[in-house]
């Protein structure tokens, strides 16, 4: 095991990819809280907007935006200047201005609370002043002007965590049969894995749709009906292992000294197999991401409010000729998390058993 | 051989038959009826749907009727298409699906295997590093991530090619599809190709036939017939994973496909329908599976006796 770990550590590759794999997690962990927007936040005026570094609303856009919100006061703007940060503007109208009306200005995202500086021909001209505001959107805003970048890192805990839990529920299903069937021998374990085969020919991702489609989608569900599908293979591999430790000589002196079958199990068949299974189980959990992904796309996965990777790729190739940027944010994320997660499945692989993979 | 046959067409019956008993209970199980709009029908004419399609018998007489009429090779009527039975849908669907399924597979298995292979004699090479970054690219981003991007570059960009729509199966139409159901194919089948052929190349029989010096391409011959036995043992499930991608490159190119029926069958409720698509893919499945068990045995003698 040792030996292992230090090839591991040799192979760049891996380490990198755990690397990414780390600052995806702590992103999607912590970065929601950092971006500055809630992500169900709708800008209503900084729809679609392109990812860039430099802050919204632009100067060009203040002065339209300005005359537009004027518009909706019943007056008309004049000498519209920013000045550090801070709008002037000055408001006329054919009728005293109600100065309640000014709650536009902060209303529209774009700017702050709005103070009147000074007040002529009995009203009907204000000169305002009101902070604009600094909005940054790295990875842009979607069709209804929500942050693109903390909508991802939101999503991303969504599929993190499907990818983790329903991997681990494979993994004790798959592990538990899979270890029995191959320690009970015989008979038994004819039945088990005839069984096994039986699901195997199944359209098993026809089923998850079914399930889905019509016991409206909830997270439990999906996981359930992904753990469900996913554990065969887990199962055939510890099959495999099991079989050929059974007759090893620490299993037969337990066996001498009268330990029961399930202790057996627990302390001397299933903690040899985990090599293999490691490995199995950091493969897995990139398709079961995909296959949330997947399920989310087609509209039957997580529900809105919720968001997963797929649920954004979904929105984001329908809008693909208008903001692409709003399939290539999650899509990046997606992609990167499960190349890393194959990368180090690989690496593994090759740790643990160098032989296998010579040269790779 | 003709035992081998029978008893494997044997083991795919129970298989089928639970497929139609879980899916049909599945469904029956499930809330809402095909028949549920958004102003309720009035209570008669529930009543004479429901006994015009047979739904106001018991579950269990429903189900031996319909595995009755399965076994005749009649799907029942559908439930959403009013005057269409479900064979008539899929008579329309699945040649646009078959089409495409194999179009997929062909291209498929000639750039996965011909990538694999290439890597495999170029081992540690900057070839074999390339196959390797492409093979795992390949697989990691989704199709549905694939279809809009192709569809930008070629449909809307360059205007190569259209972005979706079938139209009696006109070539352009199909090349955007059938590329993103096999590319995710290609990388698996390269690395499968890899992987066995390397340790064929590393075996005792092929380094004795270097060492007679028999030419490179005679040895490439053997080493492939060799290593190809993996690759046809995972035919079946490359075949299913091409039917499930069709569901996907079907609703994003809008190819009238069965893939489109199953989904908005299942939103239908459409009982037939999902029912019907559900025990044609299944038997897709195992025929693929058995069809690529025979190929193995034909390669491999061992593998006859140990089945």
């Amino acid at each position: 095991m040792r030996h292992a770990l230090a090839r591991l550590t040799r192979n760049r590759g891996a380490l990198a990819a755990l690397a990414v794999l780390a600052l995806v997690a702590l992103a999607c962990l912590v970065g929601p809280l950092l971006t500055g927007h809630d992500p169900a936040r709708i800008y209503s005026d900084l729809v679609r907007t392109a990812p860039s570094l430099r802050s919204h609303p632009r100067p060009e856009a203040i002065a339209p935006a300005v005359e537009r919100l004027a518009f909706r006061m019943r007056a008309t703007a004049e000498a519209i200047r920013v000045e550090d940060g801070i709008l002037r503007v000055t408001l006329s109208a054919p009728a005293p201005i109600n100065e309640r009306a000014l709650s536009y200005l902060p209303r529209s995202d774009l700017f702050g609370p709005a103070t009147v500086v000074a007040r002529e021909a009995e009203g009907r001209r204000l000169a305002v002043q009101a902070p604009v505001r600094r909005l940054y959107f790295p990875l842009g805003t979607d069709v209804l002007g929500r942050d693109l970048l903390s909508r991802s890192l939101v999503a991303g805990r969504i599929s993190l965590l499907i990818g983790l839990v329903a991997t681990g529920v494979a993994l004790l299903i798959g592990v538990t049969y899979g270890a029995v069937a191959g320690y009970a021998g015989g008979r038994v374990d004819a039945v088990m894995m005839r069984f096994v085969d039986v699901l195997y020919a199944l359209p098993f991702v026809f089923f998850v749709i079914m399930l889905l489609v019509f016991f409206r989608a909830g997270l439990g569900l999906i996981l359930i009906a992904i753990a469900a599908v996913e554990w065969l293979d887990m199962a055939r591999i510890t099959r495999a292992q099991t079989l050929s430790l059974r007759n090893r000589d620490f299993v037969r002196a337990a066996e001498a000294l009268g330990l029961s079958a399930a202790a057996i199990l627990r302390r001397h068949i299933v903690p040899n197999t985990l090599g293999p299974v490691t490995v199995a189980a950091t493969l897995l959990v990139p398709r079961v991401i995909l296959l949330e992904s997947f399920l989310s796309f087609l509209g039957l996965g997580v529900q809105e409010p919720a968001t997963s990777w797929g649920a954004l790729i979904a929105e984001g190739s329908r809008a693909i000729e208008s903001a692409p940027w709003m399939l290539a944010a999650p899509a990046g994320f997606l992609v990167a998390t499960l190349v890393a997660l194959n990368v180090l499945g690989d690496g593994l692989a090759d740790a643990l058993d160098p032989r296998l993979s010579a040269g790779r | 051989m003709i035992g081998f046959v029978l008893r494997r067409l044997a083991q795919a019956i129970p298989t089928l038959f639970a497929v139609v008993t879980v899916s049909f209970f599945l469904i029956r199980l499930a809330p809402g009826g095909p028949f549920d709009l958004e102003r309720p029908l009035p209570a008669a004419a529930m009543a004479n749907l429901a006994r015009v399609y047979g739904l106001d018998q018991p579950l269990p007489v429903q189900y031996l009727r319909y595995l009755g009429a399965l076994l005749t090779g009649d799907f029942g009527p559908s439930f959403s298409f009013r005057d269409l039975t479900v064979g008539d849908l899929f008579a329309r669907g699945l040649p646009v699906s078959m089409m495409l399924g194999a179009l997929a597979l062909a291209l498929a298995l000639v750039l996965g295997i011909g990538l694999g292979a290439l890597a495999a004699f170029h081992r540690g090479g900057m070839v074999d590093r390339l196959v390797g970054l492409t093979a795992g690219l390949t697989l990691a981003v989704p199709t549905f991530v694939v279809a809009p991007l192709l569809q930008i570059v070629f449909g809307l960009t360059l205007r190569w090619l259209p972005v979706g729509s079938w139209e009696n199966g006109a070539p352009a139409n199909l090349v955007l599809p059938v590329i993103t159901l096999a590319l995710p194919q290609v990388g698996a089948l390269a690395r499968l190709t890899r992987a066995s052929l390397g340790e064929v190349l590393a075996a005792q029989p092929i380094r004795t036939q270097r060492a007679m010096g028999l030419p490179p391409h005679r040895i490439a011959r053997h080493a492939l017939r060799g290593a190809l036995l993996p690759v046809v043992a995972i035919l079946g499930p490359t075949a299913a994973a091409l039917l499930t991608g069709s569901v996907v490159v079907e609703t994003i190119f809008g190819l009238p496909g069965i893939g489109r029926y199953f989904v908005d069958g299942a939103l239908n409720r459409d009982y037939t329908l999902i029912m019907g698509t559900v025990v044609l893919v299944a038997l897709f499945v195992i025929a693929l599976n058995l069809v690529a068990d025979l190929l193995s045995a034909l390669l491999d003698p061992r593998l006859r006796a140990a089945r």
